[in-house]
């Protein structure tokens, strides 16, 4: 054992450790838990989206076959407080109250009402429909603009008002100074349809109460165990420590599980109050009305340039649909993306203004990216809209205005240091593996013969920053916790490792990640290492997963505790080969005396002996086991060039994706199969947004898309083949890394946009709004005049 | 996701299904491959009293010649359709159709007879067997009657069935000779046709010397193209068919929703009438 | 109630039911198969795909009843004495899976897809699994997966028993 080499585990396309059990079906879904004497939840919801519960009457479901309980929201008040929202982004923020079940009003459709507690989900499901409620309608509200009208109907009339907030930034020079002396203001409006985020996992929460303790474990399908336990005992005031929050299994999240939610803090108080477990597992169509959607956003965007397409300013407005309640981080969502507006262009002069809008839907918090697909949008549409109107190839335009990579690292005009980066490079080789001049010239030919099957090119240069967070950025930015994360390495006395980590994962691969970094600092093999995460009582300390946040920050303090590991290890070492710690070498796992190969030891014989402590040094305490718990100092800054080729039929309105290229610097990879494939889901759901997606109310407020027959999820049939490659600037932090789970969709989505507009551009159309549907790109073919000055301008301002 | 609670019978015979149907009355429903009705029922958006499965019939699942005609057991699935050799080879357009309908999983259990007697204007076949002329077989208490695709779909979700009547067969006239295509336009592979052609053309020297066009989803029930039928007779290149699938929409209603205006639907019915009929006349 | 009798992945199950329970909570809840798991409520995204008597079938959309007499084959029924079968192998060497929600269905439907195409394009294994959602992979790997099977990259589903341990 000693003397096996191992080898470097990271940077190896090594196959996961989670996929036996889940190509088995040896799962543990929170759905898949049982316990005996087991009670169903099932949740009434309000079909309105606006109302007053004038009356409310649960008894007919107790007479139901198997009903145990049923309760209002009137019921449940007294063990229930108002759910959280963590990120008060101003100071005088609206906060409205926020209650688990509704209590006077309703305010979007699906706004739970009742809950009854049946002995399985069949006899469950039936009592809901014995409920006696009346509703008097309220008008709903949900055009962005009229909400904030003077005489507009109120989400919530004690509120006084449907802003919530306004947040302001304004660096460099005053842009209205700016505009002044450019030759090109471009002023544009783009919209960001609400999304709904669609893990395939649909929510689910299983409570066990030990009643005699007071102890309570909450299964849950979450990305946030730690957080979740901090609020639910916050909420319903169960203490901190007498609760233990699991995430087992858990089916992707994508931010929709970056949430306390109500159905949560119900199930805790109805066990708490029967004192037995309880389960409550949602329909797919009852969590397109109860977990929170993405997205939902006017964007106003001006940006000022030389007629050389030179950018001297950004100017961006938003108003930022947050449903009806501001829930875990719903107003920071926008505010994620106020930093990224500027990408990677140099400017003089940024101005940002944020108004958050109570509407009557479904709340908004994170989806995917989480306010920086929507910052990268806009920008990215707006170069395009500048590459046209100064005549310029829009690569060129970029590249005219992007930070180069001698100029690392640089602060942008958002107050942001991009650590590392090279746009040229990547963009380089996205050019080339695309083969962008062959394309330009086919789109010509058929430019000039008239095919209805125009072809479009679009491009999409983004950067993001991730890895959150550094604990003071957000303390600046009013977010109400730190963004460290925590590990634990355990030497367990056979030599086998376990990493205790405080991240979450719920896909992404940490198990095996985690195990290749530990294994390359201890060299131990990486069968060796188990990942331990996901429960509280074993996991104590956690920041959770989100914001492509895990390997930056979890990984990291992975290596940092591996790296204590070794420390004392050393100590041990030394003390048993009667050397001197500065003499030992350790190489693979094993510590030897320099100059003395003969004399080592491996780091699983000095776990052992510190096991046995029969031989450690003087005053040392026997274990090798250490923490970490790492706070950043910057976040991370991704970035790529994707490029997307489309067909657009301008008979039927139909596009299609021809070809799809990306290269993403995400900094140093611990393994490339995992990028790729983290690459690919993104990519599919950043495009899924610029073609299919898109979560419709009609003007009573229901949500039209109410199911997965109506809300488009792409399938394979619907979705290219994707060509993937990486350039390498490692980032400033302890591994190099960067993040990638959102990069992908970061990207695609302006990719896809700029490539649809781009086809249509020369029969006069300038933007289709997303998702661009068959119907959208056909009236905009429609309504557009076809641009005869084009190829005229073009040649003035190359002239 | 849960259904609501319903009683059950399983007739083993054609007779015993008859009966057991007449008794119930109107609080019954047919389950065939139950494709249609299962989502209904999980959404509680049906609430039958009674649920008869016929799917243990094997009289109703087959597909024979009988003379000029094919005779399709209601319960033959469309995974049984789409490989059959005699439909492959005389019913082409109802093996292409069905390939297009749902998923493989979905099109293991559904069945033809099902996606009919549904009579959603969206779905596929109904279009099909109209441009087909098929004839479809109803048996009941009074008898075995058989309808004409024309007067089968009465409706938004509503056949001419009676309550008491199961449908047995659909009979397909044999089309030697004709080119046929489906036109199937859709946002993604699972969503339903936003619009449907199914063209059937029948060639002599070089011109369309017939045509006839089933359009899926632009009404309350699947319809005929006449106009553009009519306008095909002579046709004898594309542009031709062009100019006279600009009248395919004439006469229809479709209707207004999430995923198209009906002006939209109704330019759809144009260029895919185009396409189906160039597709099936092989002047693509 | 009615009595059924299904045989699940080998083992021959007699019940009484209710007419109205979906064979997906039949095998779940009642006999505490849980590797199959449900995604939605529309038939839509195939996470519940299992096999009725040899064919794929999403067993949200079919009632236990319907399945008295047959055969029902799930994910638990795959590997054979610890051994996977080709597909189950295939996505695990493509990295054909994240969250792994989606993945018993997906593997059902592709067990499907092979059977009635042993040699498929790409295409026609993106069209064959259009009837299964993933929210994780952008499906790159799932096609890719399916598609080593069919030729031969890994070896055949009937001679897993056989194959070779996989590594890296």
């Amino acid at each position: 054992m000693t003397d096996q080499a191992v080898e470097r585990e990271v940077g190896r396309a090594r196959l996961r450790k989670e996929d036996a059990r889940l190509i088995t079906g040896q799962t543990n879904w929170t759905d898949n838990i049982s316990v005996t004497g087991l009670l169903h939840l099932a949740i009434l919801r309000s079909p309105m989206a606006h109302a007053r519960i004038e009356r409310i009457d649960v008894s007919p479901a107790l007479e139901r076959p198997g009903v145990v309980a049923a309760f209002s929201g009137r019921d449940l008040a007294e063990g229930l407080g108002s759910l959280p929202c963590a990120w008060p982004v101003t100071e005088d923020m609206v906060l409205p109250d926020h209650p688990p079940l509704a209590l006077e009003e309703v305010r979007h459709a699906g706004d739970p009402v009742a809950v009854v507690v049946a002995r399985d989900r069949y006899a469950a499901a039936d009592a809901l429909e014995a409920i006696e409620i009346d509703y008097e309608p309220l008008p709903p509200v949900l055009d962005l603009e009229d909400a904030l009208a003077e005489d507009a109907p109120l989400v919530h009339a004690d509120k006084g008002t449907n802003r919530a907030y306004v947040w302001p930034l304004a660096t460099g020079e005053d842009f209205e100074a700016v505009r002044q002396r450019a030759d090109v203001v471009l002023k544009r409006r783009y919209r960001q349809q609400r999304l709904i985020p669609n893990a395939m996992e649909p929510r689910a929460v299983v409570v066990t109460p030990l009643a005699a303790s007071g102890e309570y474990t909450v299964y849950s399908a979450t990305q946030i165990p730690h957080i979740l336990r901090i609020m639910l005992s916050t909420v319903t005031g169960v203490p901190e420590h007498k609760l233990r929050v699991i995430a087992p299994d858990v089916g992707g999240g994508f931010g929709s599980k970056l949430q306390v939610y109500g159905e949560e803090a119900v199930a805790l108080e109805v066990a708490r109050r029967l004192g037995r477990p309880v389960k409550w597992t949602e329909s797919r169509s009852e969590g397109y009305l109860a977990t929170h959607h993405g997205r939902g956003m006017i964007q106003d965007i001006e940006i000022a340039a030389t007629r050389e397409g030179r950018l001297l300013g950004l100017k961006v407005d938003l108003l930022a649909d947050m449903g009806a309640y501001l829930m875990l981080v719903t107003p920071g969502i926008p505010i994620l993306g106020a930093f990224m507006y500027p990408a990677i262009y140099k400017m003089d002069s940024y101005e940002f203004s944020c108004t958050g809008v109570f509407t009557t839907r479904t709340p908004t918090d994170a989806y995917r990216g989480a306010g920086r697909p929507e910052a990268t949008y806009a920008i990215e549409r707006a170069m395009d809209e500048l590459a046209a109107e100064v005549g310029l190839d829009p690569v060129e335009v970029r590249r005219r205005n992007w930070i180069r990579h001698e100029e690392f690292p640089y602060t942008s005009i958002a107050g942001l240091t991009y650590d590392s980066g090279n746009y040229e490079a990547a963009t380089e080789k996205a050019l080339a593996l695309f083969g962008y001049d062959d394309l330009r010239a086919e789109q010509r030919k058929r430019n000039e013969r008239g095919d209805p099957v125009r072809l479009g090119i679009g491009v999409s240069t983004y950067t993001e920053m991730c890895g959150l967070a550094p604990s003071r950025v957000l303390r600046d930015l009013r977010y109400a916790a730190g963004g460290w994360e925590a590990a634990s390495i355990r030497m367990l006395p056979t030599g086998k490792v376990e990493v205790v980590t405080g991240t979450s994962p719920h896909g992404q691969g940490h198990v095996t990640c985690w195990s290749q970094i530990a294994a390359d600092v201890l060299g131990v093999p990486f069968e060796d290492v188990e990942v331990v995460h996901g429960d509280t009582k074993v996991a104590p300390q956690g920041m959770d997963t989100y914001g492509s946040r895990s390997l930056v920050v979890g990984g990291s303090a992975v290596h940092r505790a591996a790296e204590k590991v070794v420390e004392k290890a050393r100590k041990v070492a030394a003390h048993l080969l009667e050397a001197d710690e500065g003499d030992l070498g350790f190489k693979n796992g094993v510590f030897s005396v320099k100059g003395s190969p003969e004399a080592r030891k491996s780091i699983q014989e000095v776990a052992f002996e510190t096991f046995t402590s029969h031989d450690v040094p003087d005053g040392m305490e026997p274990t090798l086991n250490a923490d970490h718990v790492l706070d950043p100092e910057n976040f991370s800054y991704p970035h790529g060039t994707h490029l997307c080729a489309v067909e657009v039929d301008t008979e039927t309105g139909q596009t299609r994706i021809r070809s799809y290229v990306c290269v993403d610097d995400v900094g140093r990879v611990i393994n490339p199969m995992i990028v790729e494939g983290q690459v690919h889901g993104g990519l599919a759901q950043g495009i899924a947004q610029a073609l299919y997606e898109e979560a419709v109310y009609d003007t009573e407020g229901n949500l039209v898309s109410g199911t997965m027959a109506d809300y488009l999820v792409p399938s394979a049939a619907d979705l290219p083949d994707f060509v993937t490659d990486r350039t390498e600037t490692p980032a400033a932090n302890p591994l190099g890394v960067k993040g990638v789970g959102e990069a992908g969709t970061i990207a695609s989505t302006p990719a896809v946009v700029n490539a649809v507009v781009d086809a249509l551009r020369p029969l006069g159309v300038h933007d289709v709004r997303m998702p661009c549907t068959p119907e959208r790109v056909w009236e905009a073919v429609r309504a557009a005049q076809p641009e005869q000055s084009s190829e005229a301008s073009r040649k003035e301002a190359s002239a | 996701m849960i259904p609501p609670a319903f009683d059950y019978a399983r007739p083993t015979s054609l007779d015993e299904a008859v009966r057991t149907l007449a008794e119930a009355g109107e609080d019954a429903k047919v389950l065939a491959g139950g494709q249609s009705l299962l989502p209904l029922l999980r959404l509680r958006l049906a609430f039958p009293e009674l649920v008869v499965d016929v799917g243990r019939i094997p009289e109703l699942r087959g597909i024979r010649e009988d003379g000029d005609t094919l005779a399709v057991g209601a319960l033959t699935t469309h995974h049984d359709v789409i490989h059959d050799p005699l439909v492959r080879r005389h019913a082409g357009l109802l093996a292409q159709a069905t390939e297009t309908v749902a998923d493989p999983a979905v099109r293991h259990r559904g069945t033809l007879g099902g996606s009919l007697a549904h009579a959603d204007p969206a779905g596929d076949l109904p279009a099909v067997v109209l441009a087909l002329d098929a004839e479809l077989v109803a048996v009941g208490p009074r008898g075995r009657r058989t309808i004409p695709a024309r007067e089968f779909f009465a409706d938004y979700l509503q056949s001419t069935l009676a309550p008491d009547e199961l449908l047995v067969e659909i009979r397909v006239p044999k089309r030697e000779g004709w080119g046929f295509h489906y036109e199937k336009f859709h946002r993604v592979a699972q969503s339903w046709a936003m619009v449907g052609v199914a063209a059937l053309v029948r060639r002599d020297d070089g011109h369309i010397a017939e045509a006839r066009i089933g359009l899926t989803n632009m009404g309350a029930t699947p319809l005929r193209a006449s106009a553009a039928e009519e306008a095909l007779t002579g046709a004898g290149d594309a542009e031709a068919v062009a100019r006279a699938a600009q009248s395919a929409a004439e006469g229809t209603r479709p209707s207004r929703d999430a995923s198209a205006s009906p002006e939209y639907r109704a330019h759809l019915a144009r260029v895919l009438t185009k396409r189906a009929v160039l597709a099936a006349a092989g002047m693509g | 109630m009615t009595h059924i009798s299904v045989t699940v992945d080998g083992t021959t199950y007699e019940d009484e039911v209710e007419p109205r329970l979906l064979l997906v909570h039949y095998l779940r809840d009642r006999l505490g198969l849980t590797g199959t798991p449900i995604g939605c409520d529309t038939s839509n995204c195939g996470a519940c795909t299992v096999e009725l008597d040899g064919a794929s079938v999403k067993s949200c959309t079919v009632l236990a009843v319907q399945a008295d007499g047959c055969e029902v084959t799930t994910v638990q029924g795959l590997a054979r004495d610890g051994e996977w079968t080709a597909l189950q192998r295939a996505f695990h060497e493509r990295h054909a899976l994240q969250c792994g929600y989606c993945t018993p269905g997906m593997i059902m439907a592709a067990r499907d897809l092979l059977r009635e195409n042993p040699h498929p394009t790409p295409d026609e294994v993106r069209k064959g699994l259009e009837g299964n959602l993933c929210r994780c992979t952008g499906y790159q790997n799932i096609v890719r997966a399916v598609l080593a099977v069919a030729e031969g990259e890994t070896a055949p589903a009937d001679q897993a028993a056989s194959a070779q341990e996989v590594t890296a």
